[in-house]
């Protein structure tokens, strides 16, 4: 019998059973898929290493800094700054049509920038970051008012609210066409006032360094291991029932596979509570290059861009949304040595109702298609690296689905989040995605939160 | 325990929880929360631990015993009294 049963070995998973070991648990972490991640693992391609889904990790704070969820996470995981091996990032930019926005994960950046490029709106971008410093995440009221309605008080400029929503809202909404102040309020701090930084050796150094500290603390995990359904009696959960066959009994159950997912799992009859499922999912490309970038003049981190002045944030119509896009280069960050390859990355909105229908045949040609218009999109935006491209690779809204299981290859989930993180059930619980905090530095968050919630006090 | 050697286990604690922390300097009067930076996330940690290394269970009402290294060293002396320092 298992005290604690985490379903999925992603970030929000891993961390939740660092937490639950750590204070001598019988945990154990079941995990679908062949490898650990989730939405963020890695692989090997033709030689190279990649990582499924790493831009940058947001919240970056110096090293000594005792706020903020960085510091907040490395205390509750008993890990040190120095374990994940951060690089701040170069600096990156917001690109609008006319206007360029730089900033780093220095704030005053981007105060200058906005200074120069919106003057009059200046003053009116100090109030609104007095009153982001001042939000309380703890304060769930604040979740439900609308960000764009905030913002249209907040600055005059329209441009200007459209520039500013463009990387939160890549980086972090689950709703189309607007924000909750709370989230926007969180993503704002986490990525202009604190800030962006990688490893030099990327996602697998932080879920290597989760998955050590798990199982050194006496964790177990198993992979391949996906739970077909969750076994009910009198309103609590018994157990799991893999998909294949096998039967494991647990005191609780923590699930990070997703609300309505987890719901189904359930087989106590009761009507899944229906919840707009996520729409918004992504296409990314991946080019390795036989240079870095900079030597193409290119040293951004990442390049937000947006071809008109109006920002659409929701599902295309289109197999992939040309007009907008998140380009990244690895190796543009504060390393100590350089990467192996040059890689870029871009990240468009794509429509999963189209790439789910197309047979094998279609789907691979399909793919070529859009990466091709995607980098050409791109390129609009950050200098032409197309003639120094040596390998490719792509993924789709179904390469999502398929790896996470996450309805229609919602990157951050449904729109309307369980913050309590409770359930029907008096011992099932949900973290991560769907439990209210997304990105990596955030779904660790989560994973923690929901342990020390639910899973540590009795 | 005596109280010199609880107050010895809640430093030892605290830099388990915050090893980037001086803890040195610690003014045993003033509340962890003022010269510490803890979050509620903190404290919940030193009852955990608590309940790790001696198996001492403290109820959730009387976390606030726990605000500074006096009031805590107080809480505790009572509960550790048989407890022996290792
Ligand atoms: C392309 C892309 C780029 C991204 N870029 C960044 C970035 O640059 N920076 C950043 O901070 N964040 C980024 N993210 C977001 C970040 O990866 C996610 O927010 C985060 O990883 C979510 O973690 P999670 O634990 O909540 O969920 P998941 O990672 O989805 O974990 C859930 C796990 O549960 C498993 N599971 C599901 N159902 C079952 C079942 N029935 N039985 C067993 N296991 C099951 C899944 O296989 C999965 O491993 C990106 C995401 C994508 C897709």
């Amino acid at each position: 019998m298992y005290d604690t049963i985490i379903i999925g070995a992603g970030m929000s998973g891993l961390a939740a059973g660092i937490r639950l070991a750590y204070f001598d648990q019988r945990v154990l972490v079941l995990e679908r898929h062949f490898t650990i991640g989730g939405l963020n693992s890695f692989y090997r391609l033709r030689g190279r290493d990649y990582d499924v889904g790493l831009h940058a990790l947001t919240n970056i704070t110096p090293k000594g800094s005792k706020r903020g969820p960085l510091a907040r996470l490395l205390r509750q995981l008993r890990l040190s700054w120095d374990d994940l091996q951060i690089s701040p990032q170069l600096g990156s930019d917001i690109v609008f049509p006319g206007v360029r926005l730089s900033f780093d994960n220095d704030l005053d950046l981007l105060r200058e920038e906005v200074a120069r490029e919106f003057p009059l709106q200046i003053d009116r971008f100090d109030r609104l970051i007095a009153e982001i410093v001042e939000y309380d995440d703890l304060d769930e009221s604040h979740q439900q008012i609308s960000a764009r309605e905030r913002l249209a008080e907040a600055l005059t400029d329209p441009l200007l609210v459209e520039m500013l929503f463009c990387p939160l809202m890549f980086y972090g909404s689950a709703r189309e066409h607007d924000m909750d102040w709370g989230q926007f309020s969180i993503m704002f701090r986490s990525i202009f006032m604190e800030g962006l930084g990688r490893p030099h050796a990327g996602v697998r150094l932080i879920l290597k360094q989760l998955v050590r500290r798990y199982r050194g603390l006496g964790g177990e995990l198993k992979l391949r291991a996906g739970v077909q359904r969750l076994a009910v009696e009198d309103g609590r959960v018994t157990g799991v029932v893999l998909e294949n066959g096998e039967e494991v009994a647990a005191r609780r159950i923590l699930s990070s596979a997703g609300w309505s997912e987890t719901m189904r799992m359930c087989d106590d009859g009761a009507p899944v509570v229906s919840r707009v499922p996520g729409r918004l999912s992504f296409c990314e490309t991946i080019a390795s290059l036989d240079v870095e970038p900079h030597t193409l003049g290119h040293n951004r981190t990442i390049t937000f861009f947006n071809d008109s002045e109006k920002f659409d944030w929701s599902r295309p119509e289109l197999p992939c949304d040309l007009r907008s896009g998140v380009i990244c280069s690895p190796n543009n960050f504060q390393y100590g040595k350089p990467l192996d390859d040059g890689t870029i990355r871009i990240t468009a909105l794509a429509n999963f109702d189209y790439w789910r229908h197309l047979d094998e045949h279609d789907y691979r040609l399909e793919k070529l298609r859009w990466y091709d218009s995607i980098t050409a999109s791109a390129v609009r935006f950050v200098p032409d690296y197309r003639h120094r491209v040596v390998d490719t690779d792509m993924f789709t809204p179904t390469t999502i689905v398929r790896f996470t299981g996450h309805e229609n290859g919602a990157v951050y989930g449904s729109p309307e989040k369980q913050f309590d993180g409770r359930t029907h059930l008096e011992n099932l619980f949900v973290c991560g995605t769907d439990q209210g905090f997304v990105g990596i530095i955030g779904s660790i968050v989560s994973g923690i939160s929901m342990a020390n919630q639910h899973c540590l006090r009795e | 325990m005596t109280a010199a050697e609880i107050r010895e286990e809640i430093l030892d604690i605290l830099e388990a929880i915050a090893p980037d922390e001086d803890l040195s300097n610690i003014d045993d009067s003033v509340n962890f929360r003022d010269q510490l930076e803890l979050d509620s996330m903190d404290f919940l940690d030193i009852v955990m631990e608590l309940r790790k290394r001696h198996r001492i269970q403290i109820p959730e009402d009387d976390y606030i015993e726990l605000a500074s290294m006096n009031s805590t060293v107080a809480f505790l002396e009572p509960l550790m009294k048989d407890i022996q320092k290792v």
